[in-house]
């Protein structure tokens, strides 16, 4: 079975390689292109520490073969600093959403997919959508203030940017 | 965890699918989300040597409605059921039900398609699907046909579906009084019991209510003894009790880590009467 070439563009840069067809997302990101923000946690589906954005929906890297997101848009951790730190990154360690850190590059990629459809969710809804990332420390409280920080934030800046 | 080797193609249209996994014969198989199968793979459960991408395939994707009945294409992802203003406001019950597949990043890539041909004991959607009604969409190189769902789920991971067959779409009647009540493993958030309901009650009298169960045996069933004892009925709290004793009455209850068959068969009428509740309350 002959390896095949793909090219991904993660963050805005494309990526190429020659991978196994069994090769899968978040390997090619971590090993392939040595971006090691994206964690490895139980690499069952479950614990969404390898939850990246595809073509800008939130999907776990570890269920997602690498040639399924060949052509295709990937948003790692890496990606979220622009000239400043990203508002939820600036929340995060605002109001200490993060202990160890392990689930965090998860957690703030499942936050990003959030806000990006619903920019002004409640408690209940940011909630169910980190249900799908564990925290092993249990900073949950502290991970939905970083969360409401970050909406807050980008509200703000919306405001003062369309005035 | 690492899956065997196997041979990874991308079919562009449903004919080419039906000729890859021709030549693939028993040893090849449909990849969609994958959500189901790449977990299985990973654990060497699963084993395909060539692996067929339908993903790309058009006209197995969006949801329509037309003549009393909405139309949800194979590739419909969870999410995309669960925030669909169609299946909203013409069968909330599946709407709910979508929502609570699973979390978000799972509902971002598995589809309905892919759901129900997997079908697993614990999957939420054939419970929903077997009482809503619904319509299972299969074609293969051979023609196509219609199944419906009561017939589809047949055994543990074992569906009506033939080795060759794809699920094209599911078709769903309207049925706006519908709901879905769930008791989720905390864990897997797979559904240790699941039941829909879809209720017609005209003047405070139960038309016909129809009632799918899934989780609690090896696959879903439709819980027509329950059934029997509310139509007719106004759904009194003496019926209700009645219907939600009978649920699991004729089917042997899986009995495993997660929950006992004693607990199960308890879960089973306190879904019911959830669901019954909040399908009442939407008539």
């Amino acid at each position: 079975m002959a390896k095949k070439s793909i090219t991904i563009n993660i963050n805005g840069t494309p990526r190429s390689g020659e991978v196994e067809d069994r090769l899968l997302l978040v390997h090619f990101i971590r090993d392939d292109c040595a971006l090691t923000g994206t964690h490895i946690g139980c690499d069952s589906t479950h614990c969404g520490a390898c939850t990246v954005l595809l073509d800008g929906t939130a999907v776990k890297s570890c269920t997602v073969l690498a040639v399924q997101a060949d052509g295709r848009e990937v948003s790692t951790i890496e990606g979220m600093e622009g000239a400043a730190l990203h508002p939820l990154q600036e929340g995060f360690f605002e109001e200490h959403g993060l202990q160890c850190g392990f689930c965090t590059p998860g957690m703030i990629m499942s936050a990003k997919h959030l806000l990006d459809n619903n920019p002004k969710p409640n408690e209940e809804e940011i909630r169910c959508g980190i249900s799908g990332n564990l925290c092993r420390c249990t900073g949950y409280q502290n991970i939905v203030k970083s969360v409401q920080y970050a909406s807050n934030k980008i509200q703000e800046s919306e405001s003062v940017g369309g005035e | 965890m690492i899956a065997y080797k196997f041979d990874y193609k991308v079919a562009n249209s449903i004919e080419e699918a039906f000729s890859m996994l021709s030549s693939a014969g028993d040893a090849g198989s449909f990849i969609s989300g994958g959500h189901s199968l790449v977990p299985a793979m990973k654990l060497r459960l699963a084993e395909p040597e060539t692996l067929i991408d339908i993903s790309k395939i058009p006209g197995m994707s969006g949801v329509a409605i037309e003549d009393g009945f909405i139309t949800i294409g194979g590739l419909v992802t969870h999410a995309e059921v669960a925030s669909s203003y169609i299946i909203k406001e013409s069968c909330p019950g599946l709407a709910e039900c979508a929502g609570v597949i699973g979390d978000a990043q799972v509902r971002n890539k598995g589809t309905i398609g892919g759901n129900v041909a997997h079908a697993d004991p614990g999957s939420d959607y054939p419970g929903a699907l077997i009482a809503f009604g619904a319509t299972i969409c299969l074609s293969s190189s051979e023609g196509s046909r219609e199944i419906a769902a009561e017939n589809f789920f047949t055994g543990l991971f074992d569906t009506a579906k033939e080795q060759g067959e794809i699920v094209t779409a599911v078709k769903v009647p309207v049925a706006s009084s519908s709901a879905y009540a769930k008791f989720p493993n905390p864990a897997s958030r797979y559904a240790v019991v699941g039941v829909g309901v879809a209720l017609n009650m005209e003047n405070s009298t139960c038309q016909s209510i129809i009632i799918g169960v899934t989780g609690a045996a090896d696959h879903a069933y439709r819980a027509k003894e329950s059934e029997s004892i509310l139509n007719g009925s106004e759904l009194e709290e003496n019926n209700i009790e009645k219907a939600a004793s009978a649920v699991s009455e004729s089917k042997e209850m899986m009995n495993d880590l997660v929950a006992s068959a004693d607990y199960r068969t308890h879960l089973c009428g306190v879904m019911l009467k959830r669901a019954i509740a909040k399908a009442k309350y939407r008539s």
